[in-house]
């Protein structure tokens, strides 16, 4: 049981990189469709890196650096070309996907450096918790810190809180002479950054090498996490951890249902859809509004100004 | 002291602002007044930092004041209440009072002063509350205690008064003699004169850009009227009509859920009558409205238009019954942002044919503009109109023949000419038996074109009374909830 739940947060971890990163970027009002494209770049330049290097925080950081010009491009394109997002990021999905295969066919599953386990001393002795939470590796920890760094700079900052106005309502945030590009290109560069270190921690880590197939479609499925989680790191994070639970209980039912067990790891995105049908139900809007407590607890709208580009 | 030179703004080939010399003095409630399109919204954006102009500059207590930066105009101690008050939705009060501040944000010390600043000017909002289950008027308040822990010297308002109710304006008046009083320089734009009479010192006149007059008030309203709009307007003569047959009876109607709920609704409008609905912002009115356009379910009791049933039946039903609604987010609900006046003429229309002859639609679309007098050409899109010519391209797209017109706020937002042009097309139409039922916050509008004026009290009818025995006083008196004696 322990093992599986560690396994579960070691998988999920780049998730949780490429989700949380996403988050922070839309939180500014940003939209950056590239995710998928982006990862698979990112994670084959690590492994490249790391590779001809042997040294693997070089990889993660090239891939960083990588995915975070790519979302910058995205937010160029919107803030000062007035492009439109969603179309700017999904042909840069594809762009960078076919160049991901094209230059990373020399390192097709050639075995190489990776990540080391490190275990945190006493901690991890400590029954059930330590083995899931601090037998791992240190990007397992990061991607955890992330996670409690982020809500807290979201709950509690001053940082936050104009970064949610600049996705909300930025007129309001220029009015109060908050700098909205300012905003949207930090929020894409750190947002980036950090999809780019998933691509990192799935070539480096989880997926140890490098071939085409093996990351294609987590970016969209990060994109749909972060609605899933209502564009909350927590609840972004659940979703993650979710989508990875599902992804082992996929492996483990293998041979009990075989030819059905291959659907399993599909079902985060009905049970998405579902959840945005129940969350909008009207039975559950009114109960929100009788309950402010609940009602905060389930609902959270997308930033309004989600995708538009401001105009001083 | 506030001294504004030489103020010029052009959008293209329009002159927005043409040399504005303004200057005003610590302490006063000063009045920036014109119809709509006359350039005071882009004089104060200029002001506020929102947009840069072409020339001219801004002083304040002698101090130069950078144009083009919110945040610097800010610093020197110019703020601005936006008409749709500039909050974050989601937002809890508190979090739209602290956002903007520099430096780290303490909390417990904003609410204390948050609440100071709400107990002197009498305002009435609980800062933990999110800024989406706050009315306008109350959005607009937070909006002045955040500007005045910011420290401004001088305070903008853009049009604050339309959308709020008359308690909310009776405050927001009171809190503004508080600040002036206090030694703050209150802008109070508007192109209501009623308004201007009863809160400001002195008024400037704005027309097509330019300065045409300054007085200190009281002073003769016709003579402000002849400033703003060149020539003395006066208000058409109603014709006589003859009241036909019941077009539309209302019995025992329930309908609507929550604030919007309105029960016990009892009325009967006949053919070329012209019905006014009175009452407090959400009191029914609009439900009732919606109710008789077939766009809101009934819960209870009957809707007859010219003797045949209809609650029940679905909104094609209603229409093709000769009812027709005209609501008040005119692009909103009513127009298509971004489609041609030729487009919303051919849209109405619902030619048969499969394939859109332009060339006859243009023809078309040119004589509405000519007979509706709209400023604009057919392939003008909708969003690119004023208020009061986006009026009147829903009137233009009004059909014929129709047995009951309902509209929400006809003249809302229009100044004084267009809403006199608005009221007498719709007069107009009663000649041929239409019935009007109409909502309006403007108490000279109810009394001065309805028939019958029926007014709501929280979703129930409170009084039913003729044209004849209204003043705008006692029917301010009763929009109050209180039945005169």
């Amino acid at each position: 049981m322990e093992a599986t739940i560690a396994s579960i947060v070691a998988a999920a971890a780049p998730l949780v990189f490429a989700a949380v990163g996403e988050t922070i970027t839309e939180k500014a009002g940003v939209v950056n469709l590239s995710l998928d494209g982006s990862i698979a770049l990112s994670a084959m330049a690590s492994f490249a890196v790391a590779f001809l290097t042997g040294s693997v925080v070089l990889g993660f950081a090239v891939g960083a650096i990588l995915s975070a010009l790519v979302a910058m491009l995205v937010a160029f394109s919107g803030i000062r070309l007035r492009l439109n997002q969603v179309a700017v990021g999904f042909v840069l999905t594809l762009l960078l996907a076919a160049l991901a295969q094209f230059l990373g066919n020399p390192f097709v599953r050639q075995p190489g450096p990776s990540v080391r386990p490190m275990s945190v001393p006493l901690l991890s002795e400590i029954p059930f918790v330590g083995r899931i939470l601090f037998a791992q590796n240190i990007s397992v920890y990061a991607s955890l810190v992330l996670i409690v760094v982020v809500a807290w700079v979201f709950r509690r900052t001053r940082v936050g809180l104009e970064l949610a106005a600049v996705g909300e309502r930025p007129e309001a945030a220029h009015a109060r002479g908050i700098s909205v590009s300012r905003y949207r290109f930090g929020a894409a560069a750190v947002g980036g950054a950090l999809v780019g270190i998933a691509g990192a921690a799935f070539s480096l880590d989880v997926k140890l090498g490098w071939s085409d197939t093996q990351v294609a479609g987590f970016g969209w499925i990060a994109l749909a996490i972060v609605i899933f989680g209502g564009w909350r790191p927590v609840w972004v994070a659940l979703g993650c951890y979710l989508f990875g639970a599902l992804q082992v209980l996929a492996l483990k039912l293998q041979p009990v249902f075989p030819g059905v067990a291959q659907i399993l790891p599909s079902l985060p995105f009905p049970l998405m859809i579902f959840t945005l049908v129940v969350v909008n139900s009207d039975r559950l809007q009114r109960l929100g509004e009788r309950f402010p407590f609940l009602g905060r607890l389930l609902m959270s709208d997308a930033p309004a100004a989600l995708g538009t580009n401001f105009e001083v | 002291m506030l001294e504004l030179r030489g103020i010029t703004k052009r959008f293209g080939s329009v002159v927005a602002n043409d040399g504005i010399d303004l200057d005003v003095p610590p302490g006063s409630l000063h009045a920036v007044l014109g119809e709509n399109g006359a350039g005071k919204s882009t004089l104060m954006k200029i002001l506020s930092g929102f947009l840069s102009p072409d020339a001219g500059r801004i002083r304040l207590d002698g101090r130069e004041v950078p144009t083009g930066s919110p945040r610097a105009a800010l610093q020197a101690g110019i703020g601005m209440l936006h008409q749709d008050p500039l909050v974050c939705l989601p937002f809890t009060a508190l979090d739209n009072f602290v956002l903007g501040r520099r430096g780290r944000i303490d909390r417990a010390a904003a609410r204390r002063e948050f609440g100071e600043l709400c107990a002197r000017l009498d305002f009435d909002i609980d800062p933990d509350v999110r800024a989406r289950a706050l009315s306008v008027g109350e959005r607009q308040q937070l909006e002045i205690v955040r500007l005045l822990s910011l420290g401004v010297k001088v305070l903008i308002l853009d049009e604050p008064t339309s959308g709020i109710s008359s308690e909310q304006r009776t405050k927001l008046f009171a809190a503004l003699r508080t600040l002036a009083a206090d030694g703050l320089i209150v802008l109070f734009v508007s192109h209501k004169l009623e308004e201007v009479e009863e809160l400001c010192d002195r008024v400037t006149v704005i027309r097509s850009g330019k300065v045409v007059g300054e007085r200190t008030l009281p002073c003769p309203a016709d003579e402000l009227v002849e400033l703003m709009f060149g020539e003395v307007v006066v208000s058409s003569e109603r014709p006589v009509v003859e009241i036909g047959s019941p077009a539309l009876r209302v019995g025992g109607l329930a309908a609507g859920g929550g604030r919007q709920r309105i029960a016990d609704v009892s009325m009967e409008v006949r053919a070329g009558e012209v019905v006014g609905l009175a009452g407090l912002e959400g009191s029914g009115q609009r439900t009732l409205l919606r109710v008789l356009a077939g766009l809101e379910p009934v819960r209870s009791g009957t809707v007859e238009i010219a003797g045949r049933r209809v609650d029940g039946s679905s909104y094609e039903h209603f229409v093709a019954a000769g009812v027709h609604y005209l609501p008040a987010g005119r692009l909103e609900e009513g127009l298509v942002p971004g489609l041609t006046i030729a487009e919303h003429l051919t849209l109405a229309a619902r030619l048969p044919e499969w394939v859109v002859d332009w060339e006859a639609a243009r023809i078309r679309a040119e004589e509405a503009i000519e007979h509706f007098r709209i400023k604009g050409g057919p392939d003008t899109p909708a969003d690119a109109l004023s208020g009061g010519n986006q009026q009147r391209l829903l009137l233009a797209m009004m059909p014929k023949d129709l047995r009951v017109l309902l509209m929400e706020h006809p003249t809302r937002g229009l100044d004084i000419e267009s809403a006199d042009y608005v009221w007498s097309r719709l007069l107009a139409r009663r000649e041929s038996g239409t019935a009007i039922v109409f909502s309006s916050a403007d108490l000279d509008e109810l009394v001065g074109y309805a028939d019958r004026v029926v007014v709501f009290f929280s979703g129930r009818v409170l009084a039913d009374l003729a044209a004849a025995e209204l003043t705008a006083d006692r029917l301010g008196t009763l929009i109050g909830g209180k039945v005169a004696s």
